[in-house]
């Protein structure tokens, strides 16, 4: 499991991995927003919570179709299929993966990027806090969908169809937590809710992708 | 003899052509009646005007769409667990009636929204529950019409239909805590006091008992084209590998 990791890591990090691609599609969309609603730094600092979560999500569902595309294509999911760990075990190490290349570099970048909309200087934690808790959850929730799609030809648009709800609960909480902590507000109940999705979705997702992933190799 | 005879296609076929037409027979006599009587023979409310004569779509159609949704989440289990063509079919022919009653219950909602709260949309907890219940209809039909084979679309959008539910129960709680609305509390309940007066309550029972039996036939004339057309493409490949 832990070569497995590593394979998926190292595919990533080189040319045409689309290591970087996310982050840079973050800042895009970051530096996209106040030329959308003008300067003002009070209407920013008051929605920048939100938007960075709306930024690092949509960043997140951007390199979706990677985890199992490739390996689908070139026959090698087929072998990792015959191979002695669990389908289950494949699924969480490549959300693992998706989450190291993809969810931390953003979780990373948010709080530079909160400086980019004038975030106030509790928020900058905050936004790092949440991200690091709910991109777990959108990393797997994705790892599902990619593998309910992966036998499609243009699987992508309809990834996003299917992966959108199903990451609005975590969005409400991880924006809700941001925003409540920015304000100086207590964001311990959203917090724990979206903490909680993270630890289910890592606990029962596994199982339902591996099932999906078992029907399209069949 | 058992329920189960009848995931037997061959069976269900032949039980629901002798029953649909009484089905849409009983339909026809609870929807019609209880449409005229709530339209034209009930008072209008005090605070509400004529708008609430809407109460007689827009209750039993939102009431159906999340049952609706319960009932693809039954039989999709049914589907994985004993795979009875007929359960996941019917599945698949609720999809379309339950997402076009979403429409309905939004459309009417927004109708009446507007003399009333003065808007046609407000991201209230109830509205907002009901737009993300219909992007998880349209997921649901999007994966069906993506994949070819019809075995294939039957187990992932059982497991897309499971996992959604959980997901869909969620984000209701979610929501819920998001933001308070302006939507009432639940009006009807079995084991509560009722808020709506009988004058308006008699006629919207009998609207949502047609309601009911409007989608069972629906979901059984559905189902029926469905099973039809598994047949026809099992002919299909049959056919088409003799000829190879």
């Amino acid at each position: 499991m832990i070569a497995l990791l590593v394979r998926d890591l190292r595919l990533a990090m080189r040319a045409g991995g689309g290591f970087g691609l996310g982050l840079a599609f973050f800042l895009i969309v970051s530096t996209l927003v106040p030329f959308g609603v003008g300067p003002e730094a009070a209407i920013l600092s008051r929605i920048a919570p939100g938007i960075l979560w709306v930024g690092a999500l949509l960043a997140c569902l951007l390199s979706l179709d990677r985890i199992f595309q490739l390996d689908f294509e070139d026959g090698s999911l087929d072998l990792l299929a015959t191979a002695p760990i669990p389908m289950e075990g494949i699924v969480a190490v490549k959300a693992l993966a998706h989450w190291l290349v993809t969810g931390l570099p953003l979780t990373l970048a948010a709080p530079v990027l909160g400086t980019l909309m004038n975030l106030e200087s509790p928020g900058h934690y905050w936004i790092f806090i949440t991200l690091l808790i709910g991109t777990p959850a959108l990393s797997m929730i994705g790892a599902f969908g990619a593998a309910l799609t992966v036998g499609l030809k243009r699987g992508g648009l309809l990834l996003s169809l299917l992966v959108l709800p199903l990451y609005i609960p975590t969005l409400i909480f991880g924006a809700e937590a941001a925003t409540r902590g920015t304000a100086g507000l207590s964001a311990l109940t959203p917090l724990l809710m979206m903490a909680g999705i993270t630890a289910g979705s890592i606990a029962l997702l596994p199982f339902a992708a591996a099932a999906a992933l078992r029907v399209n190799l069949r | 003899m058992s329920l189960w005879e009848f995931a037997n296609p061959v069976k269900f076929m032949a039980l629901s052509g002798k029953v649909l037409p009484w089905v849409i027979g009983l339909c026809a006599a609870t929807l019609i009646p209880g449409m005229i009587w709530g339209f034209f023979f009930t008072p209008e409310a005090a605070n509400f005007g004529n708008s609430v004569k809407i109460i007689y779509i827009h209750v039993p159609s939102a009431m159906m769409a999340i049952n609706i949704w319960v009932m693809m989440l039954v039989t999709s289990l049914i589907w994985i667990v004993r795979r009875h063509h007929v359960s996941v079919r019917a599945a698949k022919a609720a999809a379309l009636i339950g997402v076009t009653m979403t429409v309905i219950a939004l459309i009417t909602g927004a109708i009446w929204g507007q003399p009333m709260w003065g808007t046609y949309w407000a991201w209230d907890p109830r509205l907002t529950s009901f737009l993300i219940l219909f992007l998880f209809y349209l997921g649901y039909m999007a994966l069906w019409a993506a994949i070819d084979n019809p075995d294939t679309a039957a187990d992932l959008t059982s497991v897309l239909c499971i996992v959604g539910s959980v997901f869909a129960v969620l984000s209701r709680y979610a929501v819920n805590f998001w933001n308070q609305g302006l939507h009432q509390g639940a009006s009807l309940s079995l084991d509560k006091e009722e808020h709506v007066s009988n004058v308006y309550y008699q006629p919207l029972l009998l609207c949502i008992a047609g309601f009911i039996l409007l989608f069972v036939a629906l979901v059984l004339i559905r189902t029926r084209t469905e099973l039809r057309l598994v047949r026809l493409h099992r002919l299909d490949v049959r056919e088409r590998m003799k000829d190879a």
